[in-house]
């Protein structure tokens, strides 16, 4: 058993499930540590993410508008062929067996079905239309110069607090 | 027309949306992450507020690589507002703009209304509705769902997961009954 693996089975036994019950989205699914600095890569991962964001006009308002007024077909062409790029990238590393760069096999898990898809999806969606904005966009708005934004996202994470807080007592 | 001046054009649809969609990917590749935002949410207050809630109760910095992504997201509309920002004001459908003028919205030169948006407005009834109370939805809801634009919509439909096209679908039903029924009231406060 090499290092690598040793460490990855040490770190997989003490796993926190929490994080991915309900909520698997978005997380790390590598079972290795590293030290901070290989952080860096994802800093520039969001850099190339956030300057597509605000060169698409993801991040305006005006924009949101027109995709839920049905105005235009901007933002449906966006989502939609990010979806098909993606679709095509998952299949391709299923199929080719395709290794993360440190060697691991790349973890796909299925989702569960539970009501907060429905619940809490209408109510992001009412927030998403209000604001103009999705969490990611937020970041990129506060960056783009609109310094207001820093409210809505500290009200987002006040949001997220309160789910936290009530989570046992809502429908799921 | 120089390369400069070339990309500083609003990307059209079908470049920008491959250009998302090779996250899923590169952040795959690059060490087994899935494409998610809402989630630095949930870290933040784990790191920040975790009192002592069983929610917040978990290995936050197993997930550090979620808050440089989104501290680089920041950064990367920082920069390309200074750098790639297209002087011409955006092409916006006529009657979008007919209808939010006659709600007051003069400004259609930069990305978000400033009507609406500013720190002058945010004391206002309206100010807190469209800033507080939208951003406390999007919080809100999106770790209620699970998910948000990127993590339902582009990672969980990447990979078939048909509770993420539920939640996408429900996405879309609250943005139109918002943006049809609901936000034109708010405007008019």
């Amino acid at each position: 058993m090499t290092t690598a693996t040793k460490k990855y089975v040490e770190i997989e036994t003490n796993s926190d499930f929490e994080v991915r019950s309900l909520d698997t989205m978005c997380i790390n699914e590598s079972g290795l540590r590293h030290s901070p600095y290989h952080n860096i890569k994802y800093l520039f991962a969001g850099i190339f993410f956030g300057i597509v964001l605000v060169k698409a006009e993801v991040i305006s308002w005006f924009r949101i508008q027109e995709m839920f007024r049905l105005q235009s077909f901007h933002l449906y062409g966006i989502i939609g062929s990010a979806v098909i790029v993606g679709i095509i990238s998952v299949w391709s590393i299923k199929k080719l067996n395709i290794k993360t760069v440190y060697g691991e096999p790349i973890i796909f898990h299925k989702r569960k079905f539970n009501k907060g898809q429905i619940f809490g999806g209408i109510l992001f969606g009412l927030g998403w239309a209000i604001t103009g904005a999705c969490p990611g966009p937020l970041f990129a708005q506060i960056g783009a110069g609109f310094s207001v934004v820093v409210i809505t996202l500290l009200s987002a994470i006040a949001g997220t607090w309160v789910y936290g807080l009530i989570r046992e007592k809502l429908p799921h | 027309m120089n390369l400069i001046e070339y990309v500083k054009q609003p990307w059209p649809w079908y470049v920008a949306g491959p250009l998302i969609g090779i996250m899923v990917p590169l952040l795959l590749i690059a060490g087994n992450k899935r494409l998610g935002v809402s989630s630095s949410l949930r870290h933040i207050c784990a790191a920040c507020f975790p009192a002592n809630i069983s929610f917040f109760k978990y290995d936050w910095k197993k997930e550090t690589w979620n808050l440089f992504f989104v501290a680089g997201i920041l950064a990367g509309g920082f920069l390309s507002i200074t750098f790639l920002k297209d002087p011409q004001p955006l092409h916006l459908n006529a009657d979008l703009v007919k209808d939010l003028k006659h709600y007051g919205v003069q400004n259609y030169s930069s990305l978000m209304p400033t009507d609406l948006f500013s720190w002058q407005t945010l004391f206002t009834v309206k100010g807190l509705v469209l800033t507080v109370g939208g951003g406390f939805l999007v919080g809100f809801g999106t770790r209620y769902a699970g998910g948000c634009t990127s993590g339902h919509a582009i990672m969980g439909l990447s990979t078939l997961q048909w509770p993420s096209l539920i939640a996408t679908v429900c996405f879309m039903i609250g943005g139109l009954i918002m943006s049809n029924l609901i936000l034109p009231f708010i405007l008019q406060l």
